[in-house]
Order: C-alpha cells, then sequence, then structure tokens
C-alpha cells in the first residue's frame, strides 16, 4: 500500500505548506476555521461517537475557554495566549459540574441536559457583566497581523487532538469507552465503573473543546455570548461535523470540519458570489438536507461509509 | 461458610412486592439453580445480588461480607460475574473485543487482556469467530459470549440467566457441558433457568420461587416431586 501512504504523505505535506503555497488571507482563514472545527469535531466524537453520550451543550466548553483567554486579557491583564494554556483547564473543571449534573440522565434525556446547559452558560455570561462585559464582548489586540503563525498553532491544535484521541481508543480507556456506548448496563456487570469513565470521556473532549474556544479568542480577537454560546453555530455544528464525516471514527470529523465549513461558506458567499443574494440564507436548509441525506443513505458518515461511496463510483464508471 | 447468602431479602417496585423473603444459601463448588415459572422473579433476584437497584430489605452476604450497597462494577470486581437473559451483545465490537473489554477488569495492558480473551474464546468455542462483530452471532453463540464476557473477570461466583433458552436440543447439550465444565474448573454457578432438562441433570440443589416467594428448597429430585412447583408449573412446557 505505498501508493497509499504516498498519497496520505503528500496531503500531509499539502496542510503544512498550505499557507506559503496559497497566501491569499481568505483561503487561509477557511482553513484555520477547518481546523478548529476539527479538534471541536473530534472531542464531540469522542463523548459522542465513541462513548455514547450525546452532547448537545459543547458550546459550554468552548465558550468557557473562549471567555478564560478573554477574562485573562480583560481582568487579569495577562496575555490572552495564557488562556490557550488555561481555557482547556477551566473547560475540564466546568465538565466535572456538568457531568455531575447530566451523566444521571441518559440517550436523548442528557442531550437535553446539555442543551439547555449550553443556553443556561450563554446567559451567564450574557448577564454577569462583571466578568465578561456582557453582551458588549470582549474585544482584544491579536498578537500577529499575518494569518501564518495562528494556522500553525491551528493546525498542531488539530494534529495533537486527533492523535491524542488515536491513541486514547487503542488504550484500554478506548475499549471501555465504546463498551459504555453498546450497553451501559453491561458494561458495569463487566466490572467498568461507567460513571468514572464517561467522565473521563467527557473531561478529555472539554479539554480540547476549551482549548479551541481559547485559540478561537486569541484568532478572531472578538468573542461576545451569542458567538461562542451560540446553539446552532457551535454545538449543534459539532455535532453535524462528526456525523457528516463519520462518528466513531479516527479521522471522520476531519473530513466533516472541512465538508461542512465549505458547504458554509459556499452559501454564505452565495456560491463565492456567483448566485443571488438570496443564496446566502440558505446555508442551514442545506445543513439539514446534508444530515437528513446522510443519516438516509451514509449512516457511518463519508469516512465511515467510504467503501460504499467507493462502490458507487466503481459501478458507475 | 457458604459463598453466598441471601438473607430474608425484599424487594419492592412501588406496591409491587417482586422478592418477597427470599433466603437461600449457595455453598463453594456447587450448582445451585433457582426455577420458577414467568415472572416470578427470577432475574429480579439476580438484579438484587449484582445491585442494580437497590434491595428493600435484608442482606445480601458474598464470602462474608456484606454486598448491600456497593456498585455493580464494584460486585463484579469482588468476583461474581453474570450474563444476561435478554443476551447483551457489545453488538459493534468484535467477538474478542468483547471479551477483551471484560478482560480488563483482572489484567492490565491491551497484550495482556487480549491473550487472556483469546484463552476464553477457546475455552467457550467461540475462537472461530473471534474477529467477527458480535451483532453477527447467532442466538447459541451469543449466549457463549455472554458466559466468555463473565469469566474474563475471573468469577468466583457466576450467575447464570437462561442460558439454555432459545438454544436447539444440541446447543444445550454443548450448553450443559460448558457449563459443567466451568464447574469443574473452581467456579461456583448460581443458574436460573426454565429448560427442566437443563436445571435437573446438573443443579446439586434447587430453590424454587413463585410470585416473588420461596415455594421449595432442596434436591432436584425432591424439588421436581414438590407438589407447590408441580401446581406452579401446571400448563408450562417441560423440555
Amino acid at each position: 500500500m505505498v501508493a497509499h501512504r504516498l498519497l496520505w504523505g503528500l496531503v500531509g505535506l499539502f496542510f503544512i505548506a498550505f499557507p506559503i503555497i496559497v497566501p491569499s488571507d481568505y483561503y487561509q482563514h477557511l482553513i484555520i476555521i477547518v481546523l478548529m472545527w476539527v479538534v471541536i469535531g473530534s472531542s464531540w466524537n469522542l463523548l459522542a461517537g465513541f462513548t455514547g453520550q450525546i452532547s448537545f451543550g459543547h458550546a459550554i466548553f468552548f465558550g468557557v475557554g473562549a471567555y478564560t483567554a478573554g477574562i485573562f486579557a480583560t481582568k487579569l491583564g495577562i496575555s490572552a495566549w495564557w488562556g490557550l494554556a488555561c481555557g482547556g483547564i477551566a473547560s475540564m473543571a466546568v465538565a466535572l459540574f456538568v457531568g455531575w449534573v447530566c451523566f444521571r440522565l441518559r440517550g436523548p434525556y442528557f442531550a437535553l441536559a446539555t442543551l439547555a446547559g449550553g443556553e443556561i452558560f450563554r446567559l451567564l455570561a450574557t448577564n454577569w457583566e462583571s466578568l465578561t462585559e456582557g453582551m458588549v464582548g470582549i474585544l482584544i489586540i491579536q498578537t500577529f497581523r499575518s494569518k501564518l503563525p495562528y494556522y500553525y498553532i491551528a493546525l498542531g491544535l488539530a494534529l495533537t487532538c486527533v492523535l491524542s484521541i488515536h491513541f486514547v481508543m487503542k488504550s484500554k480507556w478506548g475499549y471501555y469507552f465504546v463498551s459504555i456506548r453498546e450497553d451501559q448496563d453491561t458494561a458495569e456487570a463487566m466490572g467498568i465503573d461507567t460513571a468514572l469513565y464517561k467522565n473521563i470521556s467527557l473531561l478529555i473532549s472539554a479539554f480540547f473543546t476549551g482549548t479551541a474556544g481559547a485559540f478561537y479568542m486569541n484568532y478572531m480577537g472578538f468573542i461576545d455570548p451569542e458567538v461562542v454560546f451560540h446553539l446552532n453555530y457551535i454545538s449543534i455544528m459539532a455535532i453535524l461535523v462528526a456525523i457528516v464525516g463519520g462518528a466513531a471514527t479516527i479521522w471522520g470529523p476531519a473530513v466533516g470540519a472541512f465538508v461542512m465549513v465549505l458547504v458554509q461558506e459556499t452559501f454564505r458567499s452565495a456560491f463565492f458570489g456567483l448566485a443571488p443574494k438570496w443564496v446566502s440564507q440558505g446555508h442551514a436548509l442545506v445543513f439539514g438536507l446534508l444530515v437528513i441525506f446522510v443519516i438516509m443513505y451514509l449512516s457511518n458518515g463519508i469516512v465511515g461509509d467510504w467503501r460504499k461511496i467507493k462502490g458507487i463510483f466503481s459501478r458507475a464508471a | 461458610m457458604p459463598l453466598l447468602e441471601l438473607k430474608k431479602v425484599f424487594k419492592a417496585f412501588g406496591g409491587l412486592m417482586a422478592v418477597n423473603d427470599v433466603s437461600f444459601q449457595v455453598d463453594k463448588g456447587e450448582i445451585f439453580g433457582l426455577i420458577g415459572p414467568n415472572g416470578s422473579g427470577k432475574t429480579t433476584i439476580f438484579n438484587c445480588i449484582c445491585q442494580f437497584f437497590p434491595i428493600t430489605s435484608g442482606d445480601i452476604i458474598f464470602n462474608g461480607q456484606s454486598i448491600k450497597g456497593l456498585k455493580t462494577h464494584q460486585i463484579c470486581q469482588a468476583g461474581i460475574g453474570r450474563t444476561f437473559q435478554v443476551v447483551k451483545p457489545l453488538a459493534r465490537m468484535t467477538v474478542r473485543d468483547n471479551v477483551t473489554a471484560s478482560a480488563f477488569c483482572r489484567v492490565n495492558g491491551i497484550r495482556e487482556a487480549q491473550y487472556e480473551a483469546d484463552k476464553i474464546l477457546e475455552y467457550c468455542h467461540l475462537d472461530m469467530s473471534s474477529a467477527k462483530p458480535a451483532k453477527s452471532l447467532p442466538i447459541a453463540g451469543r449466549k457463549r459470549l455472554e458466559i466468555a464476557r463473565a469469566l474474563a473477570t475471573r468469577p468466583t461466583l457466576l450467575l447464570l440467566d437462561e442460558t439454555a433458552a432459545g438454544l436447539n436440543p444440541t446447543e444445550v447439550d454443548e450448553a450443559i457441558a460448558l457449563i459443567k465444565r466451568i464447574r469443574d474448573d473452581g467456579i461456583t454457578i448460581l443458574i436460573v433457568e426454565h429448560i427442566m432438562k437443563v436445571i435437573m441433570t446438573i443443579s446439586d440443589r434447587i430453590h424454587a420461587i413463585n410470585f416473588g416467594q420461596t415455594i421449595a428448597q432442596g434436591t432436584p429430585q425432591e424439588t421436581a416431586n414438590n407438589q407447590a412447583v408441580i401446581e406452579a408449573y401446571l400448563g408450562e412446557d417441560y423440555a
């Protein structure tokens, strides 16, 4: 399978050299956002795809990470980059509380509880003005003019996240997570402390999502509660990224991040200016259609059902 | 000292007394059978032993210590393994991974766990299916997988819940042989079973319940001839 490895090597090299090959600010921004979603999607996938706990509230961790970085800058007067180091840790602390509350519930009830959690944190950020500046949001001066450093930080984050999850899933923890997903009661009867391992999965997931949030603060320079705690644009997007790409696979969320950001951007820019203006509102509709299509025909996502996709093309040829 | 002792166990679900003053002892090395018609409370008793829910009153003593109030996974770690009446394969994992996950209860490290799993799969005659997803196994294989998973936790006491249900006569004979082998290797067995052939041939002692209450206890012969037992089973199929 030398050709296979060569291909992946080339893909890897492309991403490493991308900002140098493509000097456009616009495309660099797009790929940085894709890389951020690789992190968030992979994190969600660890908790939901592999451990079976479907969270509708990952915005909690993204937002907490973002605000940690922002508050470091505005309240503590230290660089928001410290937030990058601490955003993940702050998210883990919040995750302990979220897990304590929400893991009493299972399945759709757990999902609803996390959804409510996301909204609660959004309202907290909106109203706790002394801490978060409320709807005014937090504005910081970006450290770098060029996007290059941000690109490589995002690339580093994405690689660290995906590889960490890969190694976790290969370990005893990986077996335990999947056992809990398949049947929690059986897992308990097999000697697995399901409460503990659900929380471990959540902590890892929250850590990377929070780090992504802190990165977002540093990169964009501006956050407010509506942006970082948004139900649709953060929590639901994380779910779509993982499902379309392939839940319960290692590279699925990476593929999903690429596809979903691409679709989102294609519609937001009305097919890059080629289509009439009203098309730009259509991305939500297309997301919905895409999810329906995936659930009906490619229920394991693009990566999960890759054989099926290849089969369609070989038959057509 | 008995390995397992149930002392005046009561379990109520709201107004329904599912387990009503049940007491028995299981001695080390024996095969202890629990019989009763559908809905009599047998699986509930298993769930009580494994603490899937707290018991209403009474005590359960394992190896001289009360296990009341322990969490289910702690009970497994203490040495009680369990199979489920409605088989629960970890469907999307392979057969080998099912048992490997279980083996982590006693060993650390992937290689050790996989080695343990392979040994147990061979013991349970599942080694041919080891790489297949668990959901692809037919019912007999799934029942053996339940046992294999429980064995991977190195139990001192194995709770078997209707291991022979749904099997054809050949498969039933294989199940009986496997259970005897497990007992001969030193594991005490508490078995719930409907199929009389299984329970009567392998049990050392039998405890019969109906509507959550004890109706008879003794050797297979005594229990089979017990009036209350015959009445309770009137209309049931005999295997």
